[in-house]
């Protein structure tokens, strides 16, 4: 079974066409890269592949879960990285991930593992606050992969981190991590090199084959 | 979903701790209502029927403070989404929104019903004390319950906080009418808990219809 099936998916707030006739198949372990210019639709495709906006039209199925009327079994299964980093400012870091981790059903013991992996221990005690925003996006990256989800969705997943922060992630969130994953980038070339399956959207509809994304 | 909602009670009540945006506000709030009506009203102190409406309409103004910011990190801050994805009943979110504001209304009410007394009030709070509490107690439930309940559907309007008021106040009336009706009799020279058991029964009732009407439809407020 694929893990992500979309056949003519639609979406739209309001009157305006957010999505329309996306279809894409992606199977378990394989990376699928967006492209697209700022509202091509590219954060929206990504908050329908994690239930969290319904489609309006078409036929979306991520992990065996039919959207929108399975999106009760999603929940717990995706891990979501997007441009708000869930995290509560006043908290720190370990307070963070340990009420994810209670969310989630997920033992204590993995929020220091995670903070370790995200190379964040030193740092763990201080509000998120008072971190950098490079810090920041690695306990957001340490949230989202906390209950070892088996999709994850990304959106400008390295953004704001330096070259040795983005390496130190690549177990988690990178090839190295097996899992099946939506990335959305701006790094045309990078996205491409990681990715099985390359989309690109114009306007919320994939663009025609041979154009570029960008253009 | 008990253990989920008092996760949620937990990271809120940390919140507040650390940030301190609403229990201060709302007490502030009351004690200046208060000396806004000794002042407006140019008598050193009330009793009976006018202390009671004094008492009781300043408490539910005050939580329209409390329950105005009740989804303010969650709106602000991603919480809501964090929630959504993650394996939970979303009534725990009620629960957890509704015993919070519970415990914000306590908060207040420690510092607010004693000033009111001192500021306000003729006759001694002493003797009508516990039937007071009870007052207090059944009071709080109804505010919470309806307050979590209009501060979810006002959570992702832009207009939110104009919103809250003009949805909780109206819902709030029966709460109103029915703690100041119990408490008149407790605020008068000659205290007595007249009418009491009635008043409180309409107050239970109307405590048990807005809990299950939460619990029913809370889970449809938050899909998209």
């Amino acid at each position: 079974m694929a893990a992500i099936e979309l056949d003519v998916l639609e979406r739209r707030y309001g009157e305006r066409v957010a999505l329309a006739g996306v279809s894409v198949r992606v199977e378990r372990g394989q990376t699928l890269a967006v492209l697209g210019a700022n509202g091509a639709g590219k954060t929206t495709l990504l908050q329908v592949l994690a239930g969290l906006l319904r489609p309006h039209g078409g036929r979306a199925v991520v992990l065996g879960a039919e959207l929108p009327a399975e999106r009760w079994k999603l929940p717990g299964r995706v891990g979501y990285l997007g441009h708000e980093p869930l995290l509560y400012r006043e908290l720190s870091a370990r307070e963070n991930l340990r009420y994810h981790a209670r969310l989630h059903g997920v033992e204590g013991a993995r929020v220091e593992v995670v903070l370790a992996a995200v190379g964040m221990e030193r740092r763990a005690d201080d509000p998120v606050r008072e971190l950098s925003r490079g810090m920041v996006q690695r306990v957001a990256v340490a949230r989202a992969v906390l209950h070892e989800p088996e999709l994850l969705l990304l959106d400008e997943p390295r953004a704001n981190l330096d070259p040795a922060g983005a390496e130190q992630l690549e177990p988690l969130i990178g090839k190295p991590s097996g899992r099946t994953r939506v990335l959305v980038s701006h790094d045309v070339r990078g996205a491409q090199a990681e990715a099985d399956i390359v989309l690109r959207l114009e306007q919320g509809r994939p663009a025609p084959e041979g154009q570029e994304a960008y253009a | 979903m008990i253990a989920t909602a008092r996760a949620i009670l937990h990271k809120d009540l940390l919140l507040e701790l650390r940030t301190k945006e609403s229990v201060p506000a709302m007490t502030l709030f009351t004690l200046t209502v208060y000396v806004l009506f000794h002042f407006g009203l140019d008598r050193d102190s009330l009793d009976g029927e006018l202390a009671s409406g004094v008492l009781w309409v300043t408490l539910l103004l005050a939580s329209i403070i409390g329950v105005s910011r009740l989804f303010g990190a969650e709106r602000e801050q991603g919480g809501i989404l964090g929630l959504l994805l993650a394996p939970v009943d979303r009534t725990s979110l009620w629960i957890a929104k509704a015993a919070g504001l519970f415990l914000m209304l306590v908060a207040v009410e420690l510092v607010a019903v004693p000033a009111f007394g001192l500021l306000l009030l003729g006759p001694s709070l002493g003797g009508a004390l516990p039937e007071l509490l009870l007052v207090l107690l059944l009071g709080n439930v109804g505010i919470a319950a309806v307050g979590a309940l209009v501060a979810a559907l006002a959570a992702e309007t832009r207009a939110h906080e104009l919103i809250v008021p003009l949805l909780l106040l109206p819902l709030l009336v029966p709460v109103l009418i029915s703690c100041a009706q119990a408490t008149e009799p407790l605020l008068r020279q000659d205290a007595g808990p007249e009418d009491l058991g009635r008043w409180l029964g309409l107050l239970s009732l109307y405590d048990v219809v807005f809990v299950l009407l939460s619990v029913a439809v809370f889970d449809f407020l938050l899909e998209d």
